[in-house]
């Protein structure tokens, strides 16, 4: 070699540089996660970032314990990743009093789900064995995945949608006072879904229904036949359950029309959102697969076509689990974010943040790692929301797969059996045995707050969400109506879980309670563009979103300090456009729409 | 006119072969297959995170095996090693950031360079690369895990492709062996650790070992000459690999060609050394610098 012993030297000091890098960037990681605060008082979250979370379930009368399924036991080997869905949250005012009530599912065979009636003094009482919606985990059922609730017969009360692993339910609620679970809705016996949402799709005022399956329909989980019912790729699956898109007739039946409008996918669906993306003035539909590429359905007035993959949204495939929508520039338009795998040396999908790009075709751009969202852990539930009412959608991302073991992992077999073939991965008999160990548990929660200026920054620790629950399904409301978004947490196998949300004062904020005439009474769809102090943001009511989960219906906007409302303009599903002006902050406001 | 001795030894010379034969040299084939592999494994399965990190990985792979060559072997280097490196740290590794490829990539180049006996170099680069992040850098990386299409006939068409150059390239036997021991052994870990047969198969099926096997294991530069020591490195690599797998390490075959690739090259040096000391009395030459 040239250059002899000087030579030498000066290409091994750049070696041993070059091996020294990672750990000045671990370092510099570390000094930037260091400079977040740890832990810390609720009055120094306040001080530092507008606001700080205190769970409160006990004190709210709220102790209940997810169960988790348990299914054949052919399955016995892998039980905890194949039972490890169920839990789940969604908000409902079922009784029209104007305060936000809370319906949970329960996943054993036997065990029940709960509604949550808001007391409006802080504390809730379970009324779900009183309403009739307790107890719908029986033997040979199946059991709850989740919940949406939307009116699909206009009457002005919330109906409920139950989502199982089983039959099907539509409970329709008998003006507050409880609810008969309907029969003859046309539903099918079976699916195994995990995710569903309400969607008027074409436009004619009356709530549609579309349900993503998981696991073929055919598949009873309590009664297999064969060991043979897992996804047969951990990228491309193409064996789960079907899509069903139900079409409200109006006279209490629906139609499965799917195939009609074009929805046809055998993906592993685990969650989905609709909303207006394209602007057509109808809902498209975004579906999050599990084992695979995302979906995005564009609606062409009431037929559907598949852009995922020249939207961009659909072409690298992960482990999609969460959908959620959200305007985070202030631009008007939506950002889409779906949760993924990341662990740490193992696995790094990194989540997803699909921000619209300018131009006349709808393209989005993954900014998940520029904004700061990227890496969560064992992702699912996730939602936007205006956390400290700074003007700026945040992002709450709940995270953890299954807590078992503190010292075992299974990662090292979940690798081994993941990546390989499909006669090998489909069949669960290949897959080694858990025993009791842990897959990405026992994770911390993240609470990125927008920073506006095109940043997040996690703030978990340090407004009080410090949990390490198996988080599930996440949603977002105004539990005592005092202009503060709060979360609830479903955790599998674990507590739910109320953060109760105390904002500093100074930051004002206004909250929009939408009711449709021409469209469907739940105003699912429709759209408030609110527009201060030059900014404008975007939200949609929706029947559905994030990880098996619905936020209030209410639309809550932050508006920072001393804000100047210049208009409030909504687009009903109906197409009709209501303009409101003279709007105050700091105010609840009921909209009716325009006959 | 009397030409100079150099050209009257150049005309001497076979003629140059033709350009379109030139760019057919075997050493074109390596590259070419692992960019057709790239290129249909993403734009059928999107397998690349984006393109640009693995572009940033060859550019930092060839940038830094010019300047080296340049600096250290007095001479442009072929580009051929440099990019398979450099492609194969953008396949192989994955990271949200774009600064691990672009160190990966020099950083496998430089062990070229800087890990070298007797002028030639121990570690297989990428393998040294991968493995440096894997270990020092593990909240930032983890290694390959997609697929491409795990259907029973992507694999076939994979396998056979595969085959068919390390034929060529006269490495198919350091493959074959490893694949039978990885078998062999894979028995013999279900025996110990109770688990299914086929999860322990299950990896070699997927797009990390296609990878591993038909390119990181043959490298001639790192392997062995003689046909009786590429087997035995095979089945020493597929044993430690399995003593790693038993001890649940997700990148077993990558460190395990980090731990027995260079002390096999040691002794397969020692061992020549010595036999060309006993067959000749006179000072051996060094051997030209390999690249």
């Amino acid at each position: 070699m040239r250059h002899g012993w000087l030579g030498r030297v000066i290409l091994w000091i750049i070696f041993l540089a070059m091996l020294a890098t990672p750990a000045v960037m671990r370092r510099r990681a570390a000094k930037a996660a260091a400079a977040e605060a740890r832990g810390g008082s609720c009055q120094s979250a306040l001080a530092r970032y507008g606001f700080c979370f205190t769970e409160v379930s006990q004190q709210a009368g709220i102790h209940f314990v997810h169960q988790a399924p348990v299914l054949d036991a052919k399955l016995a080997n892998i039980m905890p990743e194949v039972a490890s869905m169920g839990a789940s949250v969604s908000i409902v005012d079922f009784d029209r009093d104007g305060w936000p009530d809370i319906y949970v599912t329960n996943s054993a065979t036997g065990s029940k789900n709960h509604l949550y009636r808001n007391n409006h003094d802080g504390t809730f009482t379970d009324v779900a064995e009183q309403m009739g919606v307790a107890d719908v985990n029986q033997p040979g059922t199946g059991v709850s995945m989740g919940a949406v609730w939307g009116d699909y017969d206009n009457d002005g009360y919330e109906d409920l949608f139950l989502i199982k692993w089983g039959r099907p339910e539509l409970f329709h609620n008998d003006q507050g006072r409880g609810f008969t679970r309907v029969t003859d809705a046309g539903l099918p016996q079976w699916i195994n879904a995990n995710t569903a949402t309400w969607l008027d799709y074409d436009g004619d005022g009356k709530l549609d229904l579309f349900v993503g399956g998981y696991y073929p329909e055919d598949v009873d989980l309590w009664h297999l036949q064969n060991t043979r019912m897992m996804p047969n790729s951990f990228e491309y699956a193409n064996n789960g359950g079907r899509k069903y898109l139900f079409h409200n007739l109006g006279n209490g039946h629906f139609e499965e029309v799917s195939a009609k409008v074009g929805i046809k996918s055998r993906r592993w669906a685990l969650a989905c959102a609709a909303a207006d993306l394209e602007g057509s003035g109808y809902p498209d539909l975004f579906v999050a697969n599990d084992y695979g590429v995302s979906e995005l359905y564009i609606n062409d007035h009431g037929h559907f076509h598949e852009a995922g993959e020249q939207t961009g949204v659909g072409f690298a495939p992960k482990s999609g689990m969460n959908a959620a929508f959200g305007d985070i520039f202030n631009q008007g338009r939506y950002a889409i974010y779906v949760s993924n795998i990341s662990e740490e040396g193992v696995l790094i999908q990194g989540n997803n943040l699909w921000v619209p790009q300018d131009g006349k075709t709808l393209h989005y751009e993954n900014l998940a790692r520029d904004l700061g969202v990227e890496l969560g852990g064992w992702s699912f539930g996730a939602q936007f929301g205006d956390l400290n009412n700074d003007g700026t959608l945040d992002l709450y991302l709940e995270n953890g797969y299954i807590s078992l073991s503190k010292t075992q992992s299974y990662w090292y077999d979940f690798s081994k059996v993941a990546g390989g073939n499909s006669s090998i991965i489909s069949d669960a008999a290949h897959w080694p045995a858990f025993d009791g160990r842990s897959l990405s548990g026992y994770q911390e929660k993240k609470v990125w707050i927008n920073d506006g200026a095109g940043k997040f920054n996690d703030v978990a620790q340090a407004v009080g969400v410090t949990d390490r629950y198996d988080g599930r399904s996440v949603a977002l409301a105004d539990l005592w109506n005092t202009g503060a978004l709060d979360a609830v947490v479903a955790n599998q196998r674990g507590p739910l879980l109320i953060y109760k949300n105390t904002v500093a004062p100074g930051n004002a904020w206004i909250e929009f309670a939408l009711e449709g005439t021409k469209s469907n009474r739940s105003a699912i769809g429709a759209q408030v563009t609110l527009y201060w102090n030059g900014q404008q943001q975007v939200q949609s009511v929706m029947g559905g979103s994030g990880f098996a989960s619905e936020n209030d219906r209410r639309l809550h906007f932050g508006l920072g300090k001393n804000p100047k409302i210049e208009k409030a303009v909504i687009r009903w599903p109906s197409g009709a456009v209501q303009t409101l002006e003279n709007l105050t902050p700091d105010r609840f406001v009921t909209v009716k729409e325009p006959q | 006119m009397t030409q100079p001795a150099a050209s009257v030894a150049n005309s001497a010379a076979p003629p140059r072969p033709a350009l379109w034969k030139r760019l057919l040299d075997s050493r074109f084939t390596p590259p070419f297959f692992i960019t057709l592999i790239l290129l249909i494994g993403n734009l059928s399965f999107g397998i690349l995170e984006s393109y640009q990190k693995t572009l940033l990985a060859i550019v930092a792979a060839m940038v830094t095996e010019m300047a080296l060559g340049r600096i250290f072997l007095g001479k442009w280097p072929h580009p051929a090693s440099a990019y398979i490196t450099g492609i194969s740290v953008g396949i192989l590794l994955r990271s949200p950031a774009y600064w691990p490829y672009a160190l990966c990539a020099a950083l496998s180049i430089t062990s070229k360079y800087a890990l070298r006996v007797k002028g030639r170099h121990i570690c297989n680069p990428s393998n040294f690369g991968i493995c440096a992040l894997l270990f020092l850098a593990s909240e930032s990386v983890a290694g390959l895990s997609i697929q491409w299409g795990n259907n029973m006939v992507s694999l076939i068409v994979i396998w056979v492709l595969g085959a068919t150059i390390l034929w060529r390239a006269k490495r198919f036997l350091t493959t074959a062996t490893y694949v039978i021991s990885f078998f062999l052994l894979a028995l013999l870990r279900a025996h110990i650790t109770g688990d299914p047969w086929l999860s322990e198969v299950s990896p070699i099926t997927g797009p990390e070992y296609q990878l591993f096997m038909f390119f990181m294991i043959t490298d001639p530069k790192t392997t062995l000459r003689s046909w009786k020591g590429q087997v035995a490195v095979a089945i020493a690599v597929a044993v430690v690999e399995m003593l790693l797998r038993l001890d649940q390490s997700i990148y077993a075959p990558l460190y395990a060609l980090f731990l027995v690739g260079p002390p096999a090259l040691l002794l397969e040096m020692f061992f020549d050394g010595r036999r060309r000391r006993k067959a000749s009395p006179l000072p051996t030459l060094r051997p030209e610098l390999a690249q």
